[in-house]
């Protein structure tokens, strides 16, 4: 996840938990019963590119909760928008990267620019390779719609920090076709959070000064020995969280470990 | 849109052998990339698995093992692995495991292959076969070096001149002078056939076969005008007789080395058994003016100690110059050698001015990388005396104790350092008569020990270099006969050559050993030439090569037939390699003001070095085994 904007660029990579407004998560009936979810969804929804979404990712099986994730179809996935509010900030680019435990598959990765509809900061943006005008020149959201839902469709998404990519998209669907979207993710934020900051911090080690540990995509990696990327683009820090998932599960869980171990 | 791989692509093109690649070929692979994590401890690569991917390492350290469970190397951050299945069988041949947490990138083996075969340069550095590669390494070096690659025929300018035995010195000299050579060739007198008229002067050109002898203008200024011979003297009663032939497709190098070892200026050339014309030394000369002669020349002519220790500037810039030049180990080995052996003979002839002619005759040896020919700039004095029998030691000792020491000094001020193991002549246990030494090499072989052969392999390499020379091919021929029927000596000559291994390779910028551990440097003689030379040493012996040479024992050694099939090549290039990269170190420092010495870090090493000298370091290792398989009680 990447925060375009005009802004000190220092809070880009700022925790989530220290932002003044994050996407909130999604409040659904039946919690994580996405199957029976799904079944509904693909049975409501109205524009048809929603209902073939619902469809093909019960087809695929990754509503089922007890798919092991080690056979499940995974597909990380990254926005930077202009902001981290969905009712006010816009999406920019989009990318993603299909992988499973063992392999990530970089030659299917996926970029997408997108002009968002609200305005951009009048300051020319230069920031991870895209520039105002090539944004003034990207398509809007809704001519890639069809692209992006074929691409994410049948995958488990994975993103670091779940409160922008899905709040996002569904947003920006809402607005565009007058229908939200929902899907299951994995988040490695909250994964990370799992292992290091179960239990608060003591009065005692506040008072020694000790700090939670980072749950930051860069410094979560460093955690398991993934090398520092440089945060060009989406595609990078899609590639960066799919390695950090790999690792994880690698470290911390077992073979066994099904979707409903992880996904939220 | 299609997605750019902004950090793939960045980190394959630092890192050969993608590094050779042009720009649009490094895009496709970073497109074409997958990637995998590795937790610490968990297997990469199983034994004979189906391989499909060139593995690069991007972040972490992995192992990577024979099938046997020996760690064969260590790789981390741009390593690559698993490209001899690729290349060969498609399947694991040697097992991977990472030993730190590890991201790979994989390289699809499509691309793999077909980047191995449209690029060269990236297909050279691509690990296919350690051998093949060394091979490379060695043959492009000598491709650049001239001496050794022109054939003496490149230097002959004209047939050679000849005149009949019975020609007169006052003809020779004229022809000399009206065909401006320096020497002509002595052939038979031909009884000319009676109806070819009896006129026909025996002084003309004759078919060019079968030189009896050769005169050249230092004979005419020693043996006839110094003495004040006729010139009507017939030039058969000055020639010398001893020729020494060259064939025309000899390297001018070996020439060169034959003119140095016999003080001989002209070389008569053969060419299917017709002499095609004669080599000076001039014309050497001013081929290439290879300052080792000079040193050797000048050598000569130095009257005491501390002038001949003025000349260590001058060997030292020989040596570095010969690096610079591109020769090879070989032939820097011997030229050392030769100059070496000059320091010791201007020495002795200087001692015997100093001491008085020799009570009873005398031999002194060289021993060790001097008598191999495998001389280095870093070296100490390992000498012997071999004294004729009659020495006895009341009456004769006293001069030869004051010769060796006047010798065991000046080569010291010369640089060549003291022995510290105490081999040299004046250590009266190495200067005894021929039959104590006789003795010395019997109870070696025949009643051997691993701990009395301990230091004793330096004496298996020797040579005569002053005085009776043939002290030393007796002594070459005891230990020929002997050696070879003993194996009880062999095995204990194989279990000592077995004592100094080589490591397993290099990892970041430590030299790493087969327990794991981390050194900051290696010792290229310890680790490196020296166990070559021992190993090789033993199987010379066992076969009954009269070479001392390392090179040229191993020519005996493989037509012998005793290693299995390539192995004779392989260690010579790993020879070849380590010890190019000892003496290339060496130059370095004499160029950089610094004491040269053996010790080589690997951050001084370029990655091709590295590679070949990994290689190299694996053949010793399996050429040691193979010997280990061979000796099995030693």
């Amino acid at each position: 996840m990447l925060y375009l904007g005009s802004h000190d660029k220092s809070n880009k990579d700022a925790e989530p938990n220290e932002l003044q407004v994050a996407g909130k998560p999604l409040s659904v009936q039946g919690g994580n019963d996405w199957q029976a979810r799904f079944l509904e969804l693909a049975d409501t929804a109205k524009d048809p590119r929603l209902q073939r979404y619902y469809q093909a990712g019960i087809d695929a099986g990754i509503t089922n909760p007890d798919l092991k994730l080690s056979e499940a179809p995974l597909l990380s996935i990254d926005f930077e928008t202009t902001g981290f509010d969905p009712q006010k900030h816009g999406i920019v680019s989009i990318g993603s990267m299909p992988f499973n435990l063992k392999r990530i598959f970089n030659q299917h990765a996926k970029q997408w620019l997108a002009k968002p509809r609200r305005a951009l900061n009048s300051e020319s943006i230069v920031i991870h390779g895209i520039t105002h005008s090539q944004l003034e020149a990207a398509p809007d959201l809704i001519e890639i719609l069809d692209e992006v839902l074929e691409a994410i469709a049948g995958h488990i998404l994975v993103v670091h920090y779940r409160g922008i990519e899905r709040p996002f998209l569904d947003v920006a669907l809402r607005e565009r076709i007058g229908e939200g979207i929902q899907f299951p993710v994995i988040d490695t934020m909250q994964l990370e959070a799992r292992m290091h900051r179960a239990k608060p911090l003591s009065l005692w080690q506040r008072m020694r000064g000790k700090k939670q540990p980072s749950i930051r995509l860069a410094d979560s990696r460093a955690r398991y020995g993934l090398p520092w990327y440089h945060p060009h683009d989406a595609v990078t820090d899609a590639l960066a969280t799919a390695e950090l998932l790999q690792a994880q599960i690698a470290h911390h869980y077992s073979t066994d470990t099904t979707l409903a171990d992880v996904w939220c | 849109m299609e997605a750019e791989h902004i950090e793939i692509l960045e980190f394959i093109k630092r890192f050969p052998p993608f590094n050779e690649l042009p720009a649009e070929e490094l895009e496709r692979l970073a497109q074409a990339a997958e990637v995998g994590y590795f937790k610490a401890g968990s297997d990469i690569l199983e034994y004979n698995q189906t391989i499909t991917d060139l593995h690069v390492i991007r972040s972490g350290v992995v192992e990577v093992f024979r099938h046997t469970g020996d760690l064969h190397n260590r790789l981390s951050d741009g390593g690559f692995f698993g490209e001899a299945g690729l290349l060969r069988t498609g399947k694991v041949r040697f097992p991977v495991t990472a030993i730190e947490d590890t991201l790979i990138y994989f390289i699809p083996g499509a691309q793999f292959n077909r980047l191995y075969d449209e690029y060269e340069a990236f297909a050279d550095a691509v690990e296919i076969e350690d051998r093949e590669r060394l091979n490379r390494a060695v043959a492009s070096r000598e491709g650049a070096n001239d001496l050794m690659t022109v054939p003496i025929s490149n230097l002959l300018t004209r047939v050679p001149i000849c005149i009949s035995e019975q020609a007169t010195i006052r003809e020779a000299a004229e022809k000399m002078t009206s065909e401006e050579v320096s020497s002509l060739l002595i052939v038979p007198h031909v009884k000319v056939p009676h109806e070819n008229a009896n006129e026909e002067p025996a002084t003309d050109n004759f078919e060019v076969d079968a030189p009896i002898g050769i005169i050249t203008d230092k004979d005419l200024r020693k043996r006839v005008l110094a003495v004040g011979l006729s010139d009507q003297t017939p030039v058969r009663e000055v020639m010398s007789t001893e020729l020494v032939f060259v064939q025309h497709n000899q390297h001018v190098f070996e020439a060169m080395l034959i003119m140095l070892r016999r003080n001989l200026h002209h070389l008569p050339v053969l060419k299917k058994n017709q002499t095609v014309g004669i080599l000076s030394l001039s014309d050497v000369v001013r081929h290439e003016s290879k300052s080792s002669l000079f040193v050797v020349s000048s050598i000569f002519r130095q009257n005491s100690i501390e002038e001949l220790a003025t000349l260590v500037e001058d060997v030292q810039a020989s040596f570095v110059r010969m690096v610079a030049e591109d020769a090879n180990s070989r032939m820097i080995g011997s030229s050392m050698a030769v100059i070496g052996r000059s320091f010791k003979q201007r020495l002795l002839e200087l001692g015997e001015e100093k001491f008085g002619p020799p009570p009873v005759p005398y031999c002194f040896l060289a021993l060790g990388s001097m008598a191999r020919d495998e001389q280095s700039i870093v070296t100490d004095q390992d000498n012997a005396m071999v004294l004729d029998d009659s020495f006895d030691p009341e009456l004769h000792d006293e001069y030869f104790r004051q010769l060796a020491q006047f010798v065991s000094d000046g080569l010291d001020a010369c640089g060549y350092t003291y022995c510290t193991g105490y081999i040299m002549a004046t250590n009266p246990m190495w200067r005894q008569p021929l039959k104590v030494w006789q003795k010395y090499f019997s109870d070696w072989i025949d009643e051997p020990t691993p701990e009395s052969l301990l230091h004793a392999s330096i004496f298996f390499d020797l040579d005569g270099v002053w005085g009776k020379t043939e002290y030393a091919n007796i002594l070459n021929k005891l230990i020929q006969r002997r050696a070879q029927r003993s194996n009880r000596f062999l095995a204990c000559m194989a279990r000592n050559a077995l004592n100094r291994t080589p490591p397993l390779g290099f990892f970041k910028d430590f030299v790493m050993e087969k327990d794991g551990k981390h050194n900051n440097s290696i010792n290229t003689k310890r680790r490196g030439t020296a166990p070559v030379a021992d190993l090789i040493r033993v199987h010379a012996l066992a076969i009954g090569s009269l070479q001392r040479n390392s090179f040229a024992r191993l020519e005996d050694i493989t037509e012998a037939g005793i290693l299995p099939p390539g192995r004779g090549p392989d260690l010579r290039d790993a020879l070849e390699l380590i010890s190019m990269v000892r003496i290339r170190h060496q130059a370095l420092a004499l160029q950089q003001g610094e004491k040269p010495d053996n010790n080589v870090a690997p951050s001084d090493l370029s990655d091709f070095e590295r590679k070949n000298l990994k290689d190299a370091f694996q053949i010793l290792s399996s050429a040691q085994r193979f010997m280990r398989f061979r000796y099995p009680n030693g």
